[in-house]
């Protein structure tokens, strides 16, 4: 959610700064930080370690035992790998799992003052406005800056760095291994979907993910032509703003709503816009209702969101 | 004032020969120009329906010709269910935003009033903030965005005016930075309030910049009756408004009541404003830029400023629409930018121009 918001907010910026130009930098997604994650043996932690984040090497002298994540996908990922007793706050959008210690403290608006407050011995952040890094590092609060993932790959490799960084290793692995494992029996379970069309809403205005985004690979995936494609040359960030005389044209074979929460759109109000009974995905009611957070999210419950998109697409097609 | 009766009957006399030939040309040129921007609108789309084919389809449903329509029913569709609301929209919220700002800049005798300069716009967005970030009224199926944007424009407005005749002074420069402080705090509160609810920044940010995306008709039918009142209230006034252009005082001793005047005026043009911009969000310098075109090409009398501002804010902002659709589609770009991006260069213009001239 939060990190939906702010990307659309980026795009629009982007939109204006770049209408025209097609340009293709992409700077949402910096090139992958792997090597130290797929070098590093995944052995028992030892301390010290260092990690690769997007915002450089870091080092660690000793497993961190008060975490804040300012990160939704982060708090799920830590939770997941066992490093969730580890976590003293996590930020007002980390909603997920229900155990995480929320606190008013925003991954949106991050005020350093208020993170230093709870003393850390290691902040995740997935966006860094107006110096937060440099900030807590000034502080010399270790901070790794996970920003969001443009792929799987760049997804399972932040799970694995934060496994490491937090003497979790293990338990990253067997979470990377089993999203791995259940993602690829998912697909394989709808043999012949390539080149349906796809449709991915963000909002009820019409904002959409093209394939340079993590949801946008998840249907890449599957062999789905994701429409917002088209619109890549405009958007560079990913996240253009379709019109929807384009998308009733293109008719896709698969609407998928991320906007069930903030915006309260359904099966039946996208059936009730009109001209949209055009859409074949509307004729057959191949529209998914997903989850705003899983849908915008790129921690291990991805396999949440590929098994709603595999059991659409076993029915595509059928009334 | 020593021959006021001389000025009045000057100034609320009807030389219609003289206003005659004048009229007759621009209505034409005005008329011509909404047309063909309409027509543009429903042609031209990040859809390619072809214009030969859209046209046949329009005159498909003109009775006796006899032209058969080759469109499928998605393209139907697109046409008259997304693309023709759309240009709709366009025309109601263009004339009413142009005429808004004609009544603004004749009403306070001030060249750069506008509906943002004076703070009814920031007013607006604060009203339509509150109500799409606590997400009022959609329980009960109302949209309460018109009312809330009303009310806030109504405030805006209300304290730009009472602080600006309060300092006194200049009127102009006043009035403006009147304006100014009142939408800068206005805008501070809608700031807040949109960064105190993450979720529904996405879909207020969106707004701000300005949309004529539609829900369909509905949106058109509903923002069709605020407009055709508040247009009809301020053509009515366009007499009046060139009395008043000669001063309060001189205006008072021909019998004009300005006070009611200037908050009728103020109140249809607010009224309009709000609506429009609760539909279409806040697309700027619309209100500056139609209004002094206008004043360039055919002169300053409000008699002629505020109907050829209403024609050609409509048919201008259908333009600008179909920039702001197609020039990066199938993406689009929200048509705030598009207005600013040609707007500012031209405020700037004006600018230049007033300051010699004089408000």
């Amino acid at each position: 959610m939060l990190s939906r918001s702010l990307a659309a907010a980026l795009a629009v910026l982007l939109a204006f700064v770049l209408a025209g130009c097609g340009g293709d930098d992409d700077t949402a997604s910096p090139p992958a930080t792997s090597s130290a994650a797929v070098e590093t043996t995944p052995a028992p932690a030892e301390f010290p370690v260092t990690v690769e984040a997007d915002n450089g090497a870091v080092t660690f002298d000793e497993e961190p035992d008060a975490i804040v994540s300012l990160s939704a996908t982060a708090t799920e990922s830590l939770f997941a790998i066992g490093a969730g007793d580890q976590v003293i706050a996590v930020d007002d959008q980390s909603n997920y799992p229900a155990d995480a210690p929320v606190t008013d403290l925003s991954g949106f608006e991050p005020n350093v003052e208020a993170i230093a407050s709870y003393e850390p011995d290691l902040v995740i952040a997935a966006y860094d406005p107006g110096g937060l890094v440099d900030g807590l590092e000034k502080l010399d609060i270790p901070v790794l800056l996970q920003d969001a993932a443009p792929d799987l790959d760049v997804a399972y490799e932040q799970i694995e760095t934060l496994g490491e960084a937090t003497g979790n290793s293990e338990g990253a692995e067997t979470v990377v291994e089993s999203m791995q494992i259940e993602i690829e029996e998912l697909v394989a379970s709808v043999p012949g979907v390539e080149g349906a069309t796809v449709y991915h809403e963000l909002g009820p205005d019409f904002f959409s993910a093209t394939s340079e985004t993590f949801i946008g690979s998840v249907y890449e995936l599957f062999g789905l032509v994701n429409i917002a494609d088209a619109a890549t040359e405009a958007d560079a960030g990913g996240y253009p703003q379709l019109t929807g005389e384009y998308i009733v044209s293109e008719s896709p074979d698969l609407i998928v709503l991320a906007d069930t929460k903030c915006c309260e759109q359904t099966v039946a109000t996208v059936s009730g816009r009109p001209g949209w009974d055009q859409i074949e995905a509307v004729q057959h009611g191949d529209i998914v209702e997903a989850d705003d957070d899983i849908a915008s999210r790129w921690g291990p419950r991805t396999v949440v969101f590929v098994e709603l998109i595999a059991e659409s697409l076993a029915g595509i097609g059928r009334p | 004032m020593a021959d006021a009766g001389g000025l009045r009957a000057r100034l609320l006399a009807r030389p219609e020969r003289a206003l005659r030939g004048v009229s007759l040309g621009w209505t034409a040129a005005a008329g011509i120009f909404v047309v063909v921007a309409a027509l543009l609108g429903l042609a031209l789309g990040p859809v390619d329906l072809g214009v030969a084919a859209v046209g046949r389809e329009v005159l498909s449903h003109v009775p006796f010709l006899g032209v058969e329509s080759s469109f499928s029913d998605t393209q139907d569709a697109i046409l008259w269910e997304l693309r023709a609301p759309r240009v709709a929209l366009g025309l109601l919220v263009g004339a009413m935003l142009a005429s808004a700002g004609a009544s603004y800049q004749g009403v306070f005798r001030n060249p750069l009033a506008d509906p943002y300069l004076l703070g009814a716009a920031a007013g607006a967005g604060l009203g339509a903030t509150i109500v799409i970030a606590n997400d009022l009224g959609g329980d009960a199926g109302l949209d309460l965005r018109p009312v809330a944007a009303f009310a806030g424009a109504m405030l805006g407005v209300g304290i730009a005016y009472v602080l600006g005749s309060s300092v006194g002074g200049r009127e102009t420069a006043t009035l403006i930075l009147a304006g100014v402080t009142v939408a800068s705090f206005l805008t501070a509160l809608q700031t807040y309030v949109q960064q105190r609810s993450a979720d529904s920044v996405q879909e207020v940010y969106s707004w701000i910049l300005g949309r004529l995306e539609t829900s369909g008709w509905t949106d058109v039918l509903i923002v069709l009756p605020y407009v055709a009142v508040s247009a009809a209230v301020l053509l009515w006034h366009r007499r009046l408004l060139d009395v008043l252009a000669v001063g309060d005082d001189e205006a008072a001793s021909l019998g004009v009541p300005v006070a009611r005047v200037r908050l009728l005026v103020v109140a249809a043009a607010t009224l309009g404003t709000a609506a429009a911009v609760a539909f279409s969000g806040l697309i700027a310098f619309v209100g500056i830029i139609v209004p002094h075109a206008v004043r360039l090409m055919a002169g300053t009398s409000y008699r002629l400023v505020l109907p050829l501002s209403l024609a050609f804010g409509a048919g201008f902002l259908v333009l600008m629409d179909l920039v702001s659709r197609t020039v990066v589609a199938p993406a689009q770009l929200p048509i705030g930018v598009v207005t600013a991006f040609l707007g500012a260069p031209f405020f700037a213009v004006v600018l230049r121009t007033t300051r010699t001239v004089g408000p």
